[in-house]
């Protein structure tokens, strides 16, 4: 019996051995390891970003122009997505089995493991319900987000859009913050005041259950962040004169930028084709974008900032004249014989003195004219003469806001091109040119380039009498509607205010009985001041500008105009921009004749002289 | 047995029994283990209902609407239950425990004939009321006493072929009735008895070659076939070298080798082709849990996650999320130890390993200290039947065993698997209050 009895021991001893194997495995996996922590936190506590809300867009009298709707995608993570009933997804989400099966293989093709939109903006009841059955769909989730949405459809250039932040931005320490997925404005406004429209990000530990069931927050809330809401800003569009604008110029190529002159707000901002901008915030994001980028009449160029390489034509004479009246190289009453050996004209009377030829847009008067600016006799060298009259005269221009970047609250502004001499220089040589060489920018041709904001700048200067405020999109940020003092700063010109004078009456003239008739609102009592142009254009037809301001004695409104291949200025822009100003004063268009001329596009195929 | 023994096992509580002078049962009653078993349901309790607890809707531990409510019906039955086996003449259980046995065979057998499925298994009894017995349960000390009954008429060491298919078939009859009935699980813990014939004389080669055959099983699906073949060879090789009496024995290692090949080709056939599919994932889930870790891999890993997480002091009492959030299935039954290992950490985990060591080594030395081999035997077979559940249920949470679905003695919620296992442990302290009747036989 004895040998027997020790038995007790082994037995005993197969005890303890498991007894000390446990508490190992044990101390192991609950000290020693510790993924398992890890894991057990990415299993009940889900942490979940709290996005905030964009900040909303108004126009100048209130009107919503961007809004943000909830939406909810169901993604998909194919690689995890194994036995799934497709039939029961295909009836939860109310689609065709073939559909289904249609989405999965999108969804493969476009990645294995990324996750991608198995269906996007689910409704909120179906939403609830998916949520309630996604345990039994591994490797499906909800993504919820904001869209933008844009009830007008119109002013794509200046509000821009917002997309999922790219590798690139992501890796830029000036988005640090953003995390993939995230979306960010990427250009208008929407990206210039991104800091603001985004608001804080917030920061909720929830505790879930395994079927992923709210079980409540995570120690009461204590690492918990709130989101804070984007702030809303309000614009400087008026939403009316923008739609009519767009109305104006669909069809054609272009821009319309439209000011106030006293404060520098942009009442309307078209740059000609324009988009809908709701086709950013779809799943064809992509689609669409890239498709709008490789269409020929680039409707993606934001014409208003971005068309710098034209020359501004007639309308840069008024500048001239300015910067002559200025220098006392002429006095309101010099007359000059319209001389067509220097340049070409067309028939009028003659000699003109300073109104007479901004009526009839001299070009012998404004050749002669520019002659006495630039060649004062400062030197008795002709060349080092000229040379020194254009830095004087570049310096008078940049003052108006030409050759530079004005500083518009949105990106992708260019500056635009005023002649120098350093680029005479370079192109001719030192002391190598002088005024039969430059004289074509006497009448606006030449090296200048101008973008249509510049234009519409220039005629705010105009209406002010020598100065300007910054152009600008956004009046006030956040809800009390404070505007933002930087944004209404006042440059003034080297110009003084009574030399605007002659000019203005000249250009009341233009409208009133010169090239820019089809602009007049004597009709209803209001008297435009204008300027017609056509920019050379070596490719095609001419492009044709209009610049102009209204009412004479109170400016509220300038603007500029400028069609592609329009050829005329009178004939296409002007009409363009007397319906605008009449729709912006008046909130009625009474000269139907010329909406009905501008709308059915005839301008385009008048014949060139 | 020596009284120095009693001192270094028992510690204060045991007496000499020389002095045990009173004759009442619960003058003699073993309080130790006593003490223990009310420790170990009291734990199992207060998990019980920390596995239940919402944060958001409090419910009381004693609300009868809660799994910890209805637990205490049955500690407060289980209490009645103890006392009537204790008071009960304690010859009863020797004199009746065939007719006992024979009684549970045929309610097995009823079971098995009536029982609607319920999940799969056909082991629940309907008792009406809602309330449900599971005749397995009660299987478990039936067997146990007709094991004792027929050991201590006959000696295993005589080596009678007849005696031992006989004790085999005691044994596993009721076993084959379980599996017929879908509760494999229940079943595997009859082979545990093979602890108590090895105290009472089989041959422990048959517990070295049930060793052996089970290592050589896992090792097979972890281990290429050929690796594994080319070390058993080398391991026969050098124990053959090591000890010149295998040497002249060399056909029988050349048999037992083919023995080994034979089986080591058969374990595919066997997982693939005779396991059912549940059975198949349990296995692959004790070699490979990261492997399916949303499908067979489930209960193993968020076990092991709910445990790692708890570190070494635990949440705290009513802190843990895994079990809590259902993210641990069976939380309350089979997998109750999650919960002490999340709450209560490696120190509570720990704790808990101690008490059940210190229940077994108390009832070895209980089973040691009877005079008649009846009592001896049944007081191993009750530590071997908690041993296995032990073995299986803390393992299969580490990761250690494969999942079945056995509870944790004391612990776990549910009535049947309470009241069996205080059956099955005041058995014992009846018959050991009583031992100084007994004579040596």
């Amino acid at each position: 019996m004895n040998y027997l009895e020790n038995r007790k021991y082994v037995i005993q001893a197969i005890f303890l051995v498991v007894g000390v194997v446990y508490a190992l495995r044990l101390f192991y996996i609950q000290v020693v390891d510790s993924s398992y922590k890890q894991a057990a936190e990415t299993n009940a506590i889900k942490t979940v970003i709290q996005y905030p809300f964009r900040g909303l867009i108004y126009d100048r009298n209130g009107e919503l122009l961007v809004q943000n709707t909830p939406v909810y995608d169901l993604m998909i993570v194919p690689k995890e997505a194994r036995n799934i009933d497709t039939l029961r997804l295909a009836s939860m989400l109310d689609i065709t089995l073939e559909d289904a099966r249609e989405r999965f293989k999108k969804a493969r093709a476009y990645s294995w493991v990324k996750p991608s939109i198995f269906q996007q903006m689910l409704s909120t009841q179906d939403f609830a319900h998916i949520q309630d059955n996604l345990i039994d769909f591994p490797g499906f989730y909800i993504n919820a987000r904001t869209a933008r949405g844009y009830p007008h459809q119109s002013l794509g250039h200046a509000l821009g859009y917002i997309a999922e932040i790219s590798p690139k931005q992501l890796e830029d320490s000036t988005y640090a913050g953003y995390r993939p997925g995230d979306y960010i404005g990427k250009a208008g406004i929407e990206m210039a005041y991104e800091e603001y429209l985004m608001g804080k990000r917030g920061v909720k530990y929830k505790m879930v259950n395994v079927r992923g069931i709210d079980k409540g927050s995570f120690k009461d809330g204590a690492y918990d962040t709130l989101s804070i809401a984007g702030q809303n800003m309000v614009s400087t569009i008026d939403l009316d004169l923008q739609a009519y604008g767009e109305r104006l110029m669909n069809g054609a190529k272009g821009s319309i930028v439209a000011i106030e002159p006293k404060t520098g707000e942009i009442l309307a901002y078209i740059s000609a084709p324009f988009y809908d901008p709701n086709l950013f915030t779809g799943k064809d994001y992509g689609k669409n974008y890239m498709q709008l980028l490789k269409d020929p009449d680039k409707t993606m160029f934001n014409r208003p900032i971005m068309a710098d390489q034209n020359p501004p034509g007639s309308i840069f004479k008024l500048t001239q004249a300015l910067i002559a009246l200025e220098d006392g190289v002429i006095d309101p009453n010099t007359r000059y014989a319209c001389n067509k050996s220097l340049v070409n004209c067309h028939p009028h009377p003659s000699p003109l003195d300073l109104r007479g030829a901004v009526q009839h847009s001299c070009n012998p008067w404004f050749f002669q004219a520019y002659k006495a600016l630039i060649n004062q006799g400062k030197s008795k060298n002709t060349f080092t003469d000229t040379s020194i009259g254009l830095k004087d005269w570049r310096e008078h221009v940049l003052t108006f806001g030409f050759g530079k970047k004005l500083g518009i609250d949105i990106p992708g502004e260019k500056s635009g091109i005023i002649a120098s001499t350093e680029l005479y220089d370079r192109v001719y040589g030192k002391d190598r040119w002088k005024y039969s060489t430059i004289y074509s920018l006497s009448i606006g041709q030449g090296e200048l380039g101008v973008t249509p904001l510049q234009m519409a700048n220039f005629m705010a200067i105009v209406a002010n009498k020598g100065y300007y405020v910054t152009p600008h999109l956004i009046r006030s940020i956040g809800e009390d509607g404070k505007p933002l003092a930087e944004n209404y700063e006042r440059h003034y010109t080297s110009v003084k205010p009574h030399h605007f004078d002659p000019i203005i009456e000249g250009m009341a003239e233009v409208v009133r009985a010169g090239t820019g008739r089809k602009a007049s609102l004597g009709k209803v009592g209001i008297t435009v001041c204008g300027k017609t142009g056509t920019a050379q254009n070596p490719q095609g037809p001419d492009h044709a500008v209009f610049v102009a301001f209204a009412p004479m004695e109170d400016p509220k409104i300038a603007i500029a105009v400028y069609v592609e291949h329009g050829k005329w200025g009178g004939q296409s822009a002007a009409p363009i921009a007397g319906l605008m100003i009449e729709q912006y004063l008046t909130d009625t268009v009474t000269i139907k004749e010329q909406e009905k001329w501008v709308l059915s596009r005839e301008y385009l195929n008048i014949r060139s002289k | 047995m020596s009284t120095t023994q009693h001192r270094v096992l028992g510690g204060k509580i045991v007496q000499p029994s020389s002095r045990r002078q009173s004759t009442s049962v619960f003058g003699n009653l073993d309080w130790f283990t006593v003490l223990i078993y009310f420790v170990l349901v009291a734990l199992g309790w207060m998990n019980i209902y920390a596995v239940v607890y919402s944060p958001d809707n409090v419910v009381n531990i004693f609300s009868f609407d809660i799994n910890s409510g209805k637990q205490l019906l049955w500690i407060g039955t289980g209490v009645i239950l103890m006392i009537v086996l204790l008071v009960v003449d304690y010859k009863v259980y020797e004199h009746l425990a065939y007719p006992i046995y024979g009684g549970i065979i045929l309610l097995l057998l009823f079971t098995l004939a009536v029982a609607s499925p319920v999940a799969g298994s056909r082991s629940w009894l309907e008792l009406g009321g809602g309330v449900r017995l599971q005749p397995a349960e009660l299987a478990k000390f039936a067997t146990a006493l007709a094991i004792s009954k027929f050991l201590s008429q006959v000696s295993l060491r005589q080596q009678k072929m007849r005696d031992q298919m006989i004790l085999a078939a005691i044994t596993f009859l009721p076993a084959i009735i379980i599996i017929l009935q879908n509760e494999t699980g229940s079943a595997l813990v009859f082979g545990a008895f093979i602890l108590a014939f090895f105290r009472e004389g089989m041959s422990p080669l048959i517990l070295i070659i049930g060793g052996s055959a089970a290592a050589i099983f896992i090792l097979t699906l972890l281990v290429p076939k050929l690796y594994l073949l080319i070390g058993i060879a080398a391991l026969m090789g050098l124990a053959m070298f090591l000890d010149y009496r295998l040497m002249r024995r060399f056909k029988t290692m050349i048999a037992l080798f083919v023995l080994v090949v034979g089986m080591v080709f058969s374990v595919d056939y066997f997982v693939n082709d005779v396991l059912q599919p549940h059975q198949q994932n349990r296995i692959k889930a004790l070699i490979n849990p990261e492997a399916d870790p949303l499908g067979y891999g489930w209960n193993v890993t968020q076990s092991k996650i709910a445990i790692g997480s708890g570190g070494f002091w635990g949440k705290g009492f009513l802190e843990g999320t895994q079990t809590k959030f259902d993210f641990v299935p069976e939380q309350s039954t089979d997998f109750i130890f999650c919960t002490i290992g999340e709450e209560h950490g490696w120190v509570g985990s720990t704790v808990l390993i101690a008490l059940f060591l210190l229940l077994m080594m108390r009832i070895v030395y209980i089973a040691e200290r009877q005079k008649s081999v009846f009592g001896r035997t049944y007081g191993y077979c009750v530590v071997s039947v908690i041993f296995f559940h032990f073995v299986i249920n803390v393992g299969m949470t580490i990761g250690l065993a494969p999942v079945v679905g056995i509870p944790l003695p004391f612990f776990s919620y549910g009535g049947s698997s309470l009241w069996s296992f205080t059956i099955l442990l005041f058995i014992l302290l009846a018959i050991d209050a009583n031992r100084n009747r007994e004579l040596v036989r």
